[in-house]
């Protein structure tokens, strides 16, 4: 055990594993320019209409259904069923396979979790603020988006961090990323590098987690802190 | 999308009727997979339950600890378990178990938490010992909050399974990484699809059964329903 830890820290410092296209750096560019190309288009395409919708009070039932279903749909199914579904889209294999699985995974945890925010927005305060004589838009952007941001920044850092580890299993379907690491490891029995790999992607989901934690703690009113507890999680 | 190209040759009927056994089998497994890694994950996660209820301080260690083994992806845990205990079923068991802690503890300390003070305070006049405060009182209360718990880390473990594929288990995954080695004929994709459609199904028989089974252990709960 001993010995293999030494291999690992050996493999750690040979230069070779970390210049080039198959190194270390360029493997974690890849895999946080998905994850942030993954997590912004998610977030744009969820949290406007969740909180329109929210806002309205349109579609409570339907957001039940989306988080139930979609903790369900395993994400290395997913990842794996976009494959097929990307070449006969004639976007081939590697980026878009991954990139679109990882949209499909993101968007209803967003959706829901940012819907919700909104919809439990204090009856009372939505309603003192139109006896104020707030309008409707005044009401959404004033009121109801500030009072909900709390939870849709958890749930931003929430999926984000899913992100980063469902883009691993990318490498199974030829994208690049940390993953590769694991899965060569794997195909050539290569113990030392599987476990480096699987440092180097553990690293990073903690990393994400720990720095959107700051930036969200930034960001968030301190009055308002404690409504982030209660997000919806999905492992990946 | 999907259904539309499994119409369009992409998804072969003669396949799923020439591998009933072979799906029903993996089925199986897949099943045996869950229950065992929430079986076990359940038990480590009472004790530790009862530890942070006794011990407060411990409570936020704890679930910090159980929020690292959560945080980090499956695929990562699991490589990171094979150099040590090799493609075996422990190594799907270790990784899987270690994803329920955080959800199970969470709930089981919420929900005896929750236990009203005025409850407590009657069975201790009415001399239950500690143990059988917990044992009859706490634990049976706080059952529908547990059992909310089993069923998000019952439905997240069928669909993590699916990974174990990867180390020579898998399950239901089975299928899925199989189809990933032929996913340009419809054979493959085929595979892909049974793979990924059984283990949502079987998610589902899940936690509908979970729900079963807090209504049996709750009777108290549906007689104020009827009321």
């Amino acid at each position: 055990m001993i010995d293999f830890l030494g291999e690992v820290i050996a493999w750690f410092g040979d230069p070779a594993n970390w210049v080039g296209s198959a190194g270390i750096l360029s493997r974690l560019r890849e895999h946080v320019q998905i994850t942030v190309a993954a997590t912004a288009v998610a977030a744009v395409l969820s949290i406007v209409p969740a909180v329109w919708l929210a806002h309205r009070r349109i579609g409570g039932t339907f957001v039940v259904a989306i988080v139930n279903i979609g903790r369900a749909i395993p994400s290395f199914a997913i990842v794996v069923l976009f494959l097929p579904i990307s070449i006969s889209l004639g976007l081939g294999i590697g980026f878009w396979p991954t990139f679109l699985a990882l949209l499909f995974l993101a968007v209803p945890p967003m959706f829901a979790n940012s819907y919700t925010g909104v919809a439990e927005v204090d009856p009372d305060l939505v309603e003192a603020s139109r006896g104020m004589g707030m309008t409707d838009r005044e009401v959404l952007t004033r009121v109801e988006v500030p009072m909900a941001s709390p939870v849709i920044l958890a749930a931003v850092r929430v999926v984000a961090v899913q992100v980063v580890a469902t883009a691993t299993l990318g490498a199974l379907v030829g994208w690049g990323g940390l993953g590769r690491f694991i899965v060569d490891g794997f195909s050539v029995q290569d113990n030392v590098k599987v476990f480096a790999g699987a440092a180097l992607v553990a690293a990073l989901a903690i990393v994400t987690e720990v720095v959107l934690g700051i930036v969200d703690r930034r960001l968030v009113p301190r009055q308002l802190r404690s409504r982030a507890d209660d997000v919806e999680t999905i492992v990946a | 999308m999907i259904l539309l190209q499994a119409s369009g040759g992409f998804f072969s009927w003669d396949w799923v009727f020439g591998h009933l056994d072979d799906i029903w089998d993996r089925t199986v497994e897949h099943l045996v997979l869950t229950v065992i890694a929430v079986g076990v994950g359940m038990l480590i996660s009472l004790v530790l339950s009862v530890i942070a209820l006794r011990f407060r301080w411990t409570y936020a260690p704890i679930t910090w600890v159980t929020g690292v083994l959560y945080t980090i992806p499956s695929l990562a845990l699991f490589a990171f378990l094979v150099p040590i205990t090799g493609l075996s079923i422990l190594t799907a068991e270790i990784g899987l178990v270690s994803y329920t802690l955080l959800i199970l503890i969470r709930n089981t300390v919420a929900g005896i938490d929750a236990v009203p003070e005025a409850t407590v305070e009657s069975a201790l006049g009415m001399g239950y010992t500690r143990r059988g405060l917990f044992f009859s009182v706490e634990l049976p209360l706080a059952i529908p909050v547990i059992i909310a718990g089993l069923r998000i880390a019952a439905v997240t473990t069928i669909g993590l399974v699916t990974v174990t594929a990867l180390i020579g288990q898998g399950g239901l995954g089975f299928f899925i990484l199989r189809g990933l080695s032929l996913f340009s004929s419809p054979i493959g994709t085929t595979q892909i699809i049974v793979g990924t459609a059984v283990s949502v199904l079987l998610a589902v028989a899940v936690d509908i059964a979970l729900v079963g089974v807090q209504r049996m252990s709750t009777p108290w709960a549906r007689r104020k329903a009827t009321t």
